[in-house]
């Protein structure tokens, strides 16, 4: 467990920051200059906050008023950097095993050829890094934080600097890290959609503070976040999982607390766990279940709550099931259809809305090696 | 035709033996002073600085004589030197390398400290989170990302050691089998009638001598930056 409790000047603004985190990922959810590396700076030890307290398993690491501040090497908390820092005069196999010359010996619990298998990084152990492309050293540079055996591992938006396709070639190692290994990761991004795919547990932190704390889908399905995280896109996190599938017409059905959702085809087992991220902008509301229409999904909620944001549109948070669902709609409309908390109506999303990015996996399942696919045809 | 005298092997021994032992023994000095420049930051930096660097403008003779007045036999730390150490430098080849590693002290400092600049200082925070201590920190991340300017530095002062004139003659006089290195015999050479052939042949060797020493450093320059491009 994390506890995190800091307070430190930052140039314009102060840092002010609260926070307990369990296992799983823990992302830290906000605009660029949010102050959310500084944050794990503090946790990694590499600044010094001016006062507070930061606690890992029970061990603290700094505590201002009994004047405890652990160095960082003694810190056995794992970093892995926007810009990978590998060490260019070693081949991986010396940076991933860097760690290990410090680590306590009576602790090795991640074995070398674990790891390496894990990140599939097998064949690149004899290369040099400046002979690496960007996401293999972001995967060498998570191997070589995991192999010095943290209590904790930082990650500070690993994939910023990387394009789309390597993006989604690191996605699905990070979600085999977040189910499979024991430890805990705080995990820093301002890419809605990344969180929603990794995060276990959101941080939302707006110019220096916490703004909300809380599972995934509860945070994202929460209405008027949008204006303080800062021009991400919207949308909530369903927890499902793969429930038949139509070889017909290349749909799955996935089935939720809420009912079931139609997305196209996934080359997934029956049963498989997964997450669904739906863009409010995808989402319709209707007053009566609509006939005739194009839509396969239509989902019966209840409005929980509305917040009006910018442009004259408002975001409206419903009740499905046990789940939130987050839809965007004009201003306009909401007063046309008499929108406000308690009253039932039905969401209607697009299936071909639905696309390979919007998906992850949630937690471990018997197939986990099997990429996600969507078929387009 | 090219045939050395013995006189004149002993001089080209002696020249060798003395730069090595200066490059040598000014190489922690010169690793320390670097990172003192480099990295800390306290009052009386820039005069330390200029201490460093002053025998590159000094005249040479100037620095010969100040080394004579301390190291020499009545001077404090020659006295020093030899009641506590053993070690005599006023007249043997010890001065003659002292002489050659003071002169050519500022050249290594300069080419180890641009090279500890050059490292990035984000490699060694994250040696720092992956356990290492400072020491380590330095021993496995900053010596060998700052090893080319190490070598430069070694063959600036190895370069210059050989041809250190001015400040050997002061503070050690002229001896032939004792302080009488390269350019010392090159001088002594032409102030001799007939020494010409003798002085070219010296010359030809130092010639030869500085080019070995300047494609040596690029060979192994060139060898790091391949291993750190990926080969």
């Amino acid at each position: 467990m994390l506890e995190v409790d800091i307070e430190h000047l930052l140039g314009a603004f102060a840092l002010d920051i609260h926070f307990v985190s369990g296992t799983g990922l823990t992302a830290l959810f906000g605009r660029s200059g949010a102050g959310k590396t500084s944050v794990v700076n503090a946790i990694a030890g590499l600044i010094r906050p001016e006062r507070g307290r930061i606690c890992v398993d029970g061990a603290v690491l700094l505590d201002s008023e009994r004047g405890i501040f652990v160095p960082a090497h003694r810190r056995r908390i794992g970093y892995v950097f926007q810009e990978g820092r590998l060490f260019p005069h070693l081949t991986v196999r010396q940076n991933l095993l860097f760690g290990r010359w410090f680590a306590p010996r009576s602790e090795m619990a991640a074995g070398f050829d674990d790891v390496v298998d894990l990140l599939g990084i097998g064949s690149l152990l004899a290369r040099r890094p400046a002979r690496l492309s960007g996401g293999e050293k972001q995967r060498v540079a998570i191997g070589r934080a995991l192999l010095a055996n943290p209590r904790l591992l930082l990650m500070d938006e690993p994939l910023a600097s990387l394009d789309a396709a390597r993006k989604d070639e690191i996605l699905p190692y990070l979600e085999r890290l977040r189910d499979r290994a024991s430890v805990p990761i705080v995990y820093v991004s301002h890419a809605a959609a990344e969180v929603a795919r990794l995060a276990t547990t959101i941080v939302l932190i707006a110019e220096g503070s916490v703004r909300a704390v809380g599972p995934v889908a509860e945070v994202m399905g929460q209405a008027g976040l949008y204006p303080l995280a800062g021009g991400f896109e919207a949308g909530a996190v369903l927890t499902v999982s793969v429930a038949s599938h139509d070889a017909r017409w290349g749909l799955t059905e996935l089935a939720g607390s809420f009912g079931h959702l139609i997305v196209p085809r996934l080359d997934l087992a029956i049963g498989s766990p997964l997450r669904v991220r739906i863009r409010a902008r995808d989402v319709i509301l209707a007053l009566a279940r609509p006939a005739e229409i194009s839509a396969l999904n239509v989902l019966a909620g209840q409005i929980e709550a509305l917040a009006p944001i910018a442009d004259g549109a408002l975001e409206v948070q419903l009740r499905l099931g046990s789940e939130r669902l987050l839809a965007r709609v004009t201003r306009r409309s909401g007063q046309a259809l008499g929108l406000q908390p308690g009253r039932h109506v039905f969401a209607v999303i697009k299936t071909v809305a639905i696309d390979r990015r919007s998906l992850g996996r949630d937690g471990e399942s018997a197939d986990f090696d099997q990429e996600i696919e969507v078929f387009d045809g | 035709m090219f045939h050395l005298s013995a006189d004149e092997i002993e001089a080209v021994r002696l020249s060798l033996r003395v730069a090595f032992w200066a490059m040598l023994w000014s190489l922690p000095f010169g690793l320390a002073a670097a990172l003192v420049l480099a990295r800390a930051r306290f009052w009386g930096k820039s005069l330390l600085d200029g201490a460093i660097h002053l025998p590159l403008v000094m005249p040479p003779v100037v620095t010969g004589y100040i080394l004579l007045l301390l190291f020499g036999r009545n001077g404090p730390l020659g006295r020093f030197f030899e009641d506590d150490l053993g070690i005599v430098f006023a007249f043997r080849w010890t001065g003659a390398a002292l002489a050659a590693a003071v002169t050519a002290f500022p050249l290594m400092v300069r080419a180890m400290r641009l090279s500890l600049e050059a490292v990035d200082r984000r490699l060694e925070e994250a040696a720092g989170t992956l356990g290492a201590r400072r020491v380590f920190v330095f021993l496995l991340v900053t010596l060998p990302l700052m090893m080319p300017g190490i070598i430069a530095g070694m063959v600036l002062s190895f370069a210059r050691s050989l041809g250190e004139f001015g400040a050997t003659i002061t503070f050690v006089s002229n001896i032939p089998g004792e302080t009488q290195t390269l350019p010392l015999a090159i001088y002594t050479l032409t102030q001799t009638p007939g020494g010409d052939p003798a002085a070219l042949r010296l010359t030809a060797v130092a010639v030869v001598l500085s080019m070995l020493a300047l494609l040596a450093s690029e060979m192994l320059a060139r060898q790091i930056g391949r291993r750190l491009a990926g080969d």
